[in-house]
């Protein structure tokens, strides 16, 4: 069967049972989605099919048949991070960075849906995630900003002026 | 681990067919649950019946009368009305809830947690399940249907808009995103008052004594514990659904009144 993964359509062998968070680290080699939990109760593996967000470690690949996926390899165009990427540099809302791909595919298709900065809003947007570093109020801090479409100096923080990515090429 | 043969119908008719008679058969609706379960061996069906493109789907209206397909997903359920809306905005996470579907949430199993929220709400709308399986067709309340689940496959199901509905529940950091514990009260359009609870037994279950004493929310709290099976499991005792029962039932006829 077929599936696109960020505007490339791949072939897939895996049995129609096996979850997609396996055929994309296993066989497709995409791995920026996180096998955590494995049970739908993390966020880790969040993905968007169709641009809605979805645990692929609970989704059947035969479900998503002829399906649009989106992960993170696909949110940068042009060596450019999505604003909501830089929000994150620029709050340091990633610590350990497990978490973060779920978080922010799940931050991107609430995004794209026109969401605000209300807290309320974002906390039900992103309720399923866990951030075992517990640091919600930074992810919480850089989606908000986001969605206010601020820029980021990524030479700064937040915080202060530590630079975050010094000799990172993006 | 043998993989289970895999059957992926383009027509209900074409399930119903695949289904047959049901026996050592795994339903897929969302996958939220049973995924999971058979990655890990926790079950070993020998089939599997994937309904993704079954065409069971869909939310329609006649009348007063509501049909929800069994594929509908549960996000899908939100714009119903209360009861059901606040009880699906409840279940899991957003993720969750446009995956899983409300066939597969009515005929959940509580293995490891109380799963199903959806169970105690349709019984309190007095909803109709329509199921196939051995012996055919059939069409039968909510609560009658419950317990004999594993051997159906839900096609849809359909209830009246009520008067009223409220829906109360145990909200409990530690338990992530299961429900312990939750009463629905729903005032039927000829003034009746029904009452389902979820985590209170095997599935979900009525509450005729407490539907009995309705008038008076405190005495049918009271009255409900003689209605239900209560179980220990990981995110609540069954001495703490025991406290905390009658609180829910009157909170959801306390609720229920106030939309008199």
């Amino acid at each position: 069967m077929n599936i696109t993964i960020n505007g490339t359509s791949r072939i897939v062998n895996a049995g129609p049972l096996t979850p997609l968070l396996h055929v994309l680290r296993e066989e497709l080699d995409v791995l920026s989605p996180k096998a955590g939990c494995q049970q739908g109760g993390c966020g880790t593996c969040t993905v968007l099919v169709n641009g809605e967000p979805r645990r692929s470690c609970l989704l059947p690949i035969a479900a998503v048949e002829g399906a649009e996926v989106r992960t993170v390899e696909g949110l940068a165009s042009g060596g450019k991070l999505t604003p909501v990427q830089e929000a994150w540099i620029h709050h340091y809302a990633a610590q350990c960075g497990f978490c973060t791909s779920g978080f922010l595919m799940a931050a991107t298709a609430y995004l794209e849906k026109g969401g605000s900065d209300d807290h309320a809003e974002i906390a039900a947007a992103l309720g399923g995630h866990v951030c075992r570093c517990t640091g919600y109020v930074k992810i919480y801090d850089a989606v908000a900003a986001a969605a206010r479409g601020e820029s980021f100096d990524l030479a700064t923080t937040a915080a202060g002026s530590r630079t975050t990515i010094r000799g990172v090429e993006l | 681990m043998e993989d289970p043969a895999v059957l992926i119908p383009t027509s209900v008719a074409e399930a119903i067919e695949s289904f047959g008679a049901g026996g050592d058969i795994a339903i897929i609706g969302g996958g939220t649950i049973l995924v999971p379960e058979i990655r890990l061996g926790h079950a070993r069906p020998s089939r599997a019946l994937m309904l993704h493109g079954a065409g069971l789907a869909g939310i329609s209206r006649e009348g007063t009368r509501t049909t929800i397909g069994a594929m509908t997903p549960l996000s899908a359920l939100s714009s119903l009305g209360e009861p059901i809306a606040a009880a699906v905005s409840n279940i899991a996470d957003l993720e969750i809830r446009g995956q899983g579907t409300v066939g597969g949430n009515l005929c959940a199993q509580n293995t490891d947690a109380p799963r199903g929220d959806l169970q105690g709400v349709l019984i309190a709308l007095g909803a109709t399940v329509r199921s196939v399986g051995a012996g055919g067709e059939r069409s039968e309340p909510a609560e009658t249907f419950l317990p004999g689940r594993a051997d159906r496959l839900v096609l849809d199901v359909s209830f009246d808009a009520p008067a009223a509905g409220a829906y109360a529940y145990l909200d409990r950091a530690h338990t992530h995103e299961y429900t312990a514990l939750a009463v629905t009260a729903v005032r039927t359009a000829d003034g009746t008052i029904r009452l389902g609870a979820n985590g209170a037994g095997p599935h979900g279950l009525r509450l005729p004594s407490a539907e009995a004493a309705a008038a008076d929310p405190s005495a049918a709290g009271v009255a409900a514990l003689a209605d239900v099976q209560l179980f220990d499991d990981a995110i609540a005792s069954a001495w703490y659904r025991e406290k905390t029962l009658p609180v829910l039932v009157r909170r959801a006829l306390e609720q229920l009144k106030e939309t008199a």
